[in-house]
This record gives structure tokens, sequence and C-alpha cells, in this order.
């Protein structure tokens, strides 16, 4: 056993020191959780690049940094919540605004949503839906190697809850805004909880946003279970600033019959880190895991995804794709599991990556763990640039070199979003992809809040 | 329109064409056959402006200006089209996406405005007819997934939206059944005005049953070694390129 690292160290003291005060704002089930996953979190510490899962990403730099950190929100952190709001009525789709991993809370806590879903906050909902929670809370974030999991379990206190009870099927989406806004360099910990009932249909789009220049500090968990025959889709949209470190873990537990696509969408950031797990847990589940970044400057973005298959006839996909301008670094790690009886398994993986410089660096690693016979299973990686032949092809028809390029990048984009099956949210991330490969992408003109 | 003069060029070091010289004037359909190897695709690559061949002498222009120094996306503009041998797959770039910008930059560089989305539509599907190509092939990506006749109409019908001046098919007919060929051929034909000209790169007389030319020069060894009338066509096809070959190495 390693001696603890100082960071490691620094995030115990913080935790020794406000347990109390978190404990007293947070529902009782929450807190049967800490102890354990604190102990966790001892053993396992702050991941450092030893830890076979974040070879390719350092983040040192970012947790040595002294943050503030807000365990209990105070009342302006509310009315922060409450004025984003207002804002986003505009947008199809349910708006829910998460201010530094508050949910708003001066006005209802849960709403009834057409359709029949619930959506409010985690907090509230050990209220209103305590067996449900019960059920679900702390189930499937697990993690024998990632002390992040635990640290958030261990210390947060708040989040998103939504449930769609069996058979509910949305006009529309739900939207997630997370909008990190300080004065101060803040350190936030949300938890998600989403519970998608048998034959129900539900897509949420969660968007990661800063709005102030300071430096964040994120580490995000979210928990879905999508029930028996259900369908699900989530879409995480991240366009953050080159001081903030985004972290999330989300964990997609499928029963039989079962759809999800999982989409992450990284338009911009300073360090992000997304870990996507897939559980397969019931025959004939399929699964999706996309994902797409553009990156330059000092950027770096790792995309981390486990499919684990632990039941027969189920089928995963997983698609990532990056592109790496400047001297920016990006990494992949997909690991499929299949479990000794999951047979009849198809499971499939690729990753192409364009780097526009010499400079860009990606790391790309597959990693195929297969105990079951018969099972059809591939995997591909590419790191490359962009192609020669179809760039003069485009400007043999008088289209010139940079505008071609853009094509060609959009192009190799498109195929991750093509997959996003909410209609206007396709052809709205087509756009975003498209201004942020011209250069035309602000902090405003990206968020879908439209707040500016 | 087009000049060539003791043209001379190498790909990697190796000499491909060796001495070409050639004349295009408006409203001519020039054919240029020989057997594989001769070096006919590298002349096609020179006039498109690909940068791997590189020159080594002569001269080549257009309506007198310097062809070799215009960047290729300009030589398109001019009124230069190149119909490719292999026409290249771009996944998520749709045929709507590329047409529009080309036509646009097209239009740019006569000064016009570019086209409202109804009158591109409309332009779009009057030259789809033209060239016989399925409506549906217009909303997918570039070429992708199409089949070997589908990206060649598919070059034609480009060519019908940019209306060049001077047209290079590069073996437009390779792997085209006959029913493809009479389409790309007669796409070709309904395009032709009395001051536009074709080059037809060809390895086999067939697509010129349908395509006429002026004159049909045959490529060997990186120069041209015969020109005449249509008539050579017909001879190359009944005696194949043995005899060609011959007479070039007999006179060397």
């Amino acid at each position: 056993m390693n001696a603890r690292s100082e960071i490691t160290e620094k995030y115990l003291q913080l935790y020794q020191a406000n347990i109390g005060r978190i404990e007293k704002s947070s529902p009782a089930f929450i807190n049967s959780f800490r102890s354990e996953a604190i102990q966790k979190f001892e053993q396992l510490g702050i991941p450092t690049r030893k830890n076979e899962a974040y070879r390719y990403t350092d983040l040192e730099i970012f947790f040595k940094h002294e943050f503030k950190n807000i365990f209990v929100p105070g009342k302006s952190d509310y009315l922060k919540a409450e004025r984003f709001r207002c804002d986003i009525t505009d947008l199809d789709a349910h708006g829910v605004v998460l201010v530094n991993g508050f949910y708003p809370s001066i006005t209802e806590k849960m709403r009834q949503l057409p359709g029949g879903a619930w959506i409010g906050s985690l907090k509230e909902a050990f209220v209103r839906f305590k067996d449900i929670v019960e059920n679900h809370y702390g189930k499937y974030a697990k993690s024998e190697s990632d002390g992040l999991i635990h640290l958030n379990t261990a210390m947060a206190s708040d989040g998103v809850f939504v449930y769609v009870p069996e058979g509910s099927n949305l006009d529309k989406p739900v939207q997630v805004v997370n909008i990190v806004d300080s004065e101060d360099d803040i350190f936030n910990q949300h938890r998600n909880l989403i519970v998608i009932g048998e034959n129900a249909v539900f897509t949420v789009i969660i968007c990661d946003h800063t709005l102030s220049p300071n430096k964040f500090l994120t580490n995000a968990v979210t928990e879905i279970y999508v029930g028996p025959h259900a369908r699900f889709n989530i879409i995480r949209v991240q366009n953050e600033h080159n001081n903030a470190c985004k972290i999330t873990h989300t964990f997609i537990h499928q029963e039989k019959g079962s759809y999800a696509s999982s989409n992450n969408i990284t338009l911009h950031g300073g360090l992000v880190r997304n870990s996507t797990y897939h559980f397969l847990g019931g025959r004939g589940a399929e699964t999706k895991s996309l994902g797409l970044f553009l990156t330059d400057k000092w950027q770096h973005i790792d995309n981390f995804v486990n499919v684990d298959h632990a039941s027969p006839d189920c089928t995963s996909n997983q698609l990532f794709k990056g592109v790496l301008d400047d001297m920016a670094t990006g990494a992949f790690n997909g690991r499929i599991y299949v479990a000794p009886d999951a047979q009849n398994t198809n499971a499939y993986q690729r990753n192409n990556n364009i780097l526009l410089t010499e400079d860009a660096k990606m790391d790309t690693k597959p990693q195929l763990e297969i105990y079951a016979d018969n099972v059809k299973c591939s995997h591909g990686a590419t790191v490359g640039q962009l192609d020669e032949d179809a760039l003069f092809y485009l400007q043999s028809r008088g289209i010139d070199q940079r505008e071609a390029k853009l094509m060609l990048m959009f192009g190799f984009a498109h195929e991750v979003i093509q997959n996003i099956e909410v209609e206007p949210l396709r052809e709205r991330i087509d756009s975003l992809v498209m201004q942020r490969l011209r250069g035309e992408l602000s902090r405003c003109a990206s968020c879908m809040v439209k707040c500016g | 329109m087009l000049s060539i003069q003791n043209l001379k060029v190498a790909i990697e070091g190796k000499v491909i064409l060796k001495s070409i010289s050639l004349e295009v004037r408006p409203g001519e359909i020039h054919a240029i056959m020989g057997p594989n190897g001769s070096g006919k695709s590298t002349l096609a690559a020179v006039l498109a402006g690909r940068s791997y061949p590189q020159i080594l002498e002569g001269t080549v222009t257009w309506f007198g200006r310097n062809l070799l120094e215009i960047p290729p996306e300009e030589r398109s503009r001019e009124g230069i089209f190149l119909g490719f041998q292999y026409p290249i797959e771009i996944p998520g770039v749709s045929m709507v996406n590329f047409m529009k910008t080309a036509v646009n930059e097209h239009r740019k560089y006569k000064g016009l405005e570019p086209l409202s989305a109804s009158d591109f539509l409309k332009l779009m599907r009057e030259k789809k007819e033209l060239v016989e190509i399925d409506s549906k092939l217009a909303n997918r990506s570039v070429n992708e997934g199409f089949s070997g006749g589908e990206k060649k109409k598919n070059e034609i019908f480009q060519m019908a939206m940019l209306e060049p001046k001077l047209a290079i098919l590069d073996e437009t007919d390779s792997g085209l059944d006959i029913d493809a060929l009479r389409i790309v051929a007669n796409g070709v034909n309904k395009l032709k005005r009395p001051d536009n000209s074709v080059i037809v790169i060809t390895h086999y007389q067939r697509l010129l049953d349908y395509i006429i030319p002026d004159f049909v020069h045959v490529l060997y060894d990186g120069r041209i070694v015969k020109s005449a009338g249509k008539e050579l066509a017909l001879e190359l096809e009944e005696k194949g390129y043995e005899w060609i070959k011959k007479e070039v190495n007999n006179q060397a």
C-alpha cells in the first residue's frame, strides 16, 4: 500500500472538516453511504497516472489548487439558479438549471412533466419518491479503481433526479444545464439519479457550461437505471473555458430488451474527463456509446468507456472521434468486457482522430476481455491527418482550401452527430460544431440557455 | 484556350510525361488514348492542379495565363473541370452542401450573388434530370456507398452544375456497364456547347461511339505519338496498341 499522496490527504481533511455540515443538510439514506465511500477513497486516492485508467490524464494541477467549496448552498446560490431558470423557455425542452451543482429550490422542488415524468432535486426525491431512490441510489456507481467516484459519494448532497414511470413517453427531452458561475475558484460535486421504468421513453440533454472565468473543478456522478424494454438517450454538450476541469462519471444500467445511447460532445474545455459505464444487465439489451471532441490550445480531453456485457444477446457500439489542433492532447480508453455466459454478444468499437498539427497528440487504447465463446467483436483506431485526396476533390470543384478543410472536419464530426435522435438538437449541434470549427464559437453563441 | 508545350513531368523522381504538346480550341473534343501506364492520368492530374507531379520542363497556358501557377480551386472557377477516374467518398459531407458551396464559390468569382436556397434546389433538380441521376443520391454524402456507375454519373452531374469551359474526363468509362456508359455519354453530349471543349481520356474506343471526337491522340511512353481524326480510334480498337508501340520503337 502506497503512502497516501499529499493531495489525497488534502481531500480527506476537507471531508473531515465539512462532513458534519454536509450530513446535516442531506437525507439520511445518502449519509448512510458516506463512511464506506470515504474509506474507499482513502484506499484509492485521487487518481494519478499510475492508475491504468488515468494513464494519459494528469489531474494533479487541478486537485492541488485551493478551491472554495460550497457543500451547503446559501440563499444567494439559489437565487443565481432561479435567475437562470427563467431564460430557457424558448428551447423546445423541459429545462432545469443547476448552478454550481445545486438545484434551484426556491420555487417547486419537484414537478411533473407532460407525459408523466417527474423532475426535481435529488434531495426532494427522498421525500416524494423514497422507495424509488432507495432502490437505485448508490447501486450502479461502483468502482474498484477510481477514487473520485467514492469522493463524490462521500461528499455530494444534491443534483437532479428524474423519474420516468412505466410506459411514459415524454413529448420533449429534458435539458439539464450545469452552470458554473462564481467570483471564487470553486470545486463542486453533484450527483444525479435517473430512473426510467419499463417501456418508458426518455431523452436527457446535459449542457456543461462555465460562465465566469475563474478556475473550476467539477466531479459529477450520474446513475441511470433503464428498465426492461425502455429507451433512453443521454446527450452531453460540453462547452467550458480553458481554466475549467470537468470530470463526469456516468453509469447506465440496462435491463432486458432496453436501448440506451450516450453521446458526449465536447466543444471546448480545459481538462475534460468523461467516464461512461454501460452495464448490459438483461438479455437483448442494446447500447451505444458515442463521443466527439474538438480541441485546440492546451486543452486535454479524455474519454473512458466501459461496456460490460453481463447478459446474452446484447449489442454494443462505441464510436468516438476527435479533432485536435495546436498542442491539444486527447485520450480514448475503451473497454469491452464479455462475461462467460454472455453468448451471442455483438460488441464493436471504433476510435478515429484527426491531428491538425504536429504538436497535437492522441493516445488511444482498446481493451477487450472476452470470456464467452459465441461473440462478434471488433475494434479499430486511427490517428491521422485530413485525407489529401478528399481535400483535392473539394478544391477541384472550386472550393478554397480553408473551406474544404472545414467541410472535411465537419463531415468527420457529423458521423457522430448524426446518431442524435432528436432532430432539432442534431441540427443545433451540427451548427455549433460548424461554428466551433470556424472559430466563431463564443461562450454565449454556444450556450443553449441563450441568456445573452 | 488550352495550350500545352513540351511538357515534361516526373512523379517521385520518375519521368512520366516526356514531352507533351497539345492545343485545345473552344468547341473541340479531343480523345487521348493509350495503353496503361502511358501517362494519361498524370496529364489529367497536372491539368487539374494536383501537387504531386513535378513539372520539369514546358508550359501550360489557359487563355494566355500560366495555368501551372493557378491553385486547383481557381482552375475550377476559371472553367476547368476534372472528372475523376476514382471519385472520392466523403462521409458526412452532403452532396447538397458540397454543390451549394462549389456553385456559390464559382458565382462569387464571377462577381455574382450566391443562389437562394430555392433557386439552388431548382438548379439541382434540372441538372439531375439532365444527367438522369437518381434524386436520392443527391441527399446522401458525397459518393458514399455509391456504386461505380453512380459515382461516374455523379461526376457528370457535378460537371453539369459547374458548366465548365473545358471538361477533362479521366477514364470516365472504366467500370461502367453499357447503360451507365450511355447515360454518362448522353450527359456529356447534352452539356456540349459550341464554345466549350472536352478532353476524353480513355483506354477503349467504346465511349467514343457516343462522344464523337474531333481529334484522337495516342499517348505512349510519355509522348503523343500519333494524332489524327476519329477514325484513329477505330483503328486502335481493331488493331490494339501493339502496332503503335512497334512503330514508335522502330523509329527509336
